[in-house]
């Protein structure tokens, strides 16, 4: 964890280009995040970007409306994402496929609900939000690595306490785990809030570093997509295994695909396909074949 | 009031086709117990398909039916034999087959995208009857009609197939229990292997459609389908081919109502639908219980 800090803090004077290490990390805190669900429930929120966008939207009508300083309106947006997410707890009854549908499908009805054109005074709809205000890219470059450190302590937290090998029982055999006296529907609830609220500072962060964003760039369905081709590709349940997969593959599409998005669309769906078909756990899954044992 | 009646009945047309363009989905569901994520983009196929008849060869874009049904089987067989069961022995068949499926759906997208660029395409207005049919009262496109009656016919040809043919007995077999059909010496490879491809069929026939239903076909719609037949069939319980036809309809009428009196908020109806029946109901309007973790 030390070891990402002073990564984190150092890499601005190696490479001139921060607000591409911010994306890095700010995709790195979702992967982690969705790693947190899928990982250790088993449940992959399709529609994580919903959370995403509800703590973009949350902090920047706090900051509209309200004169908090922007810290607290940050945290505000994470608070608003940990909302949804209780809103959206009884997604958690249903199995495997339906929830994932069932929750990209809550998080298309909260873009459609925000950029409603009907609804503008309140949310910008379609045209989006100005944040100039608040505009402070090395603040806000500092938060994301904090939130990304507290995203991996909360990753390994799971993955070391007992809470977290609860979780992996749970994951197993649900049936099993409550006989053992594991409370199935409580942990998994905590779970997905610490993932949601995670999901929302993000998007509290990233638009304060963008300060004008549209309906599109913080609901995109991409951004799901991305988080969980890293995670898968770094490898679910573990700790660094989304950050690699974070960190390889967003810089691969850096350099790539931006420029040429049909290309990367087809090479990210051979990735996928290559990767259920032959590499189901991720990078990480190649070292732990060699029995070295990974956080 | 008009408006009200051609709501109706419009929802009524365009319910069962979009029942079409579910049913293949809620098959491949019923028998392998995996999400084509793809589905969507399967439709566009059918779509482009008919296109490139239509526009490049001048044939009428009806010719896109049987070139459907032939698309599924080069498509669909090797697919299958490729993916299905490699993930039936995996140890969560049921995500890592969604993801998979996703990925296909990625590479599919790209794929049109490339090879046709990413703008709308449409098909002659008039290749399907360039007049009205009149129901109730109510004016609709003659290419309405003609989707309807396909449309119907292919429903109907499912519901024969499943209770007339020793096939469809096979694979309703299948449908309820997978080991056991097995025990009772049915090959459900076959079986799972040909649903997989009349679902596919399904999607492309549906496809055709597409461009007449929709107004243009582009290779993004694949997504916004997808999750609609999603919303359909969870709607008329996964599994059972009556329930999309009912899931369809609900569909269709509450897309066209929301159309007519609240348009902006139209595109909100298939995931309303789709999270409201699954908190509320979650078997379907027609269906047992689904298994709950």
């Amino acid at each position: 964890m030390a070891v990402v800090g002073a990564l984190a803090l150092i890499a601005p004077h190696l490479y001139g280009n921060t607000s591409l290490l911010f994306t890095i990390m700010t995709f790195v805190v979702l992967a982690e995040g969705l790693n947190l669900m899928y990982g250790f429930t088993g449940y992959l929120p399709f529609g994580y970007v919903g959370f995403f966008g509800t703590g973009a939207y949350g902090t920047a009508l706090l900051v509209l409306h309200t004169h908090l300083p922007v810290l607290l309106c940050v945290a505000g947006g994470g608070v608003a994402s940990a909302v949804i997410a209780l809103i959206l707890g009884p997604l958690l009854r249903l199995s495997g496929a339906y929830f994932s549908i069932a929750n990209l499908a809550a998080s298309q009805i909260i873009y459609f609900v925000v950029s409603n054109p009907d609804l503008s005074s309140i949310t910008g709809g379609p045209y989006g939000l100005k944040l100039q205000q608040i505009y402070d890219p090395p603040a806000s470059y500092a938060a994301m690595a904090a939130i990304l450190l507290l995203a991996i302590a909360i990753a390994g937290y799971f993955r070391m306490s007992r809470f977290g090998t609860g979780l992996r029982a749970m994951t197993e055999d649900p049936v099993s785990a409550a006989l053992a006296g594991i409370d199935v529907v409580r942990q998994r609830l905590i779970v997905w809030l610490a993932s949601a609220l995670i999901a929302g500072l993000a998007g509290g962060t990233y638009v304060w570093n963008l300060s004008v964003f549209y309906p599109e760039s913080v609901f995109n369905l991409q951004i799901s997509v991305f988080a969980i081709v890293f995670a898968l590709f770094g490898g679910v349940g573990t700790v660094i295994g989304p950050l690699i997969g974070a960190v390889i593959l967003y810089s691969f599409y850096a350099v790539i695909g931006v420029s040429a998005p049909q290309y990367f669309e087809l090479l990210y769906g051979l990735l996928i396909v290559l990767l259920v078909l032959f590499l189901p756990n991720g990078l990480i899954s190649l070292l732990e074949r060699k029995r070295i044992r990974v956080f | 009031m008009s408006l009200l009646e051609y709501a109706l009945i419009g929802g009524i047309l365009y319910g069962i086709f979009f029942s079409l363009v579910g049913i293949g989905l809620n098959l491949v569901f019923g028998v392998m117990r995996i999400i084509n994520l793809a589905h969507g983009q399967f439709v566009m196929l059918g779509g482009f398909g008919a296109y490139v008849l239509a526009r490049a060869l001048h044939l009428n874009p009806l010719f896109g039916l049987p070139l459907a049904v032939l698309g599924a089987m080069v498509i669909g067989w090797p697919l299958y034999y490729a993916v299905v069961p490699r993930l039936q022995r995996s140890r969560d068949p049921e995500m890592l087959s969604f993801i998979l499926f996703f990925g296909v759906a990625q590479i599919i997208e790209a794929l049109v995208t490339l090879t046709f660029g990413a703008d709308q395409r449409s098909l002659p207005s008039d290749a399907l009857g360039s007049g009205n049919i009149v129901i109730i009262g109510q004016a609709f496109p003659d290419s309405w009609g003609v989707t309807v009656l396909v449309s119907a016919a292919a429903i109907a040809g499912l519901y024969l197939y499943f209770s007339r043919t020793r096939l469809g007995y096979a694979t309703r077999a299948v449908m309820a229990d997978r080991d056991e059909a097995r025990a009772t010496g049915i090959d459900v490879d076959r079986v799972s292997a040909i649903a997989f491809i009349i679902g596919l069929a399904l999607a492309g026939i549906a496809g055709v459609f597409v461009p007449y239903m929709l107004g243009s076909v582009s290779p993004g719609i694949g997504d916004s389908l997808t999750i609609t037949s999603f919303a359909i069939i969870i709607i008329g319980s996964l599994g059972n081919p009556l329930g999309t036809v009912v899931g369809g309809l609900v569909f269709g009428i509450g897309t066209m109502l929301m159309q007519t009196y609240y348009s902006s908020w139209s595109d909100l109806v298939p995931y309303a639908l789709l999270v409201i029946i699954v908190l509320i109901r979650p078997s379907g309007l027609l269906g047992k219980a689904v298994r709950v973790a």
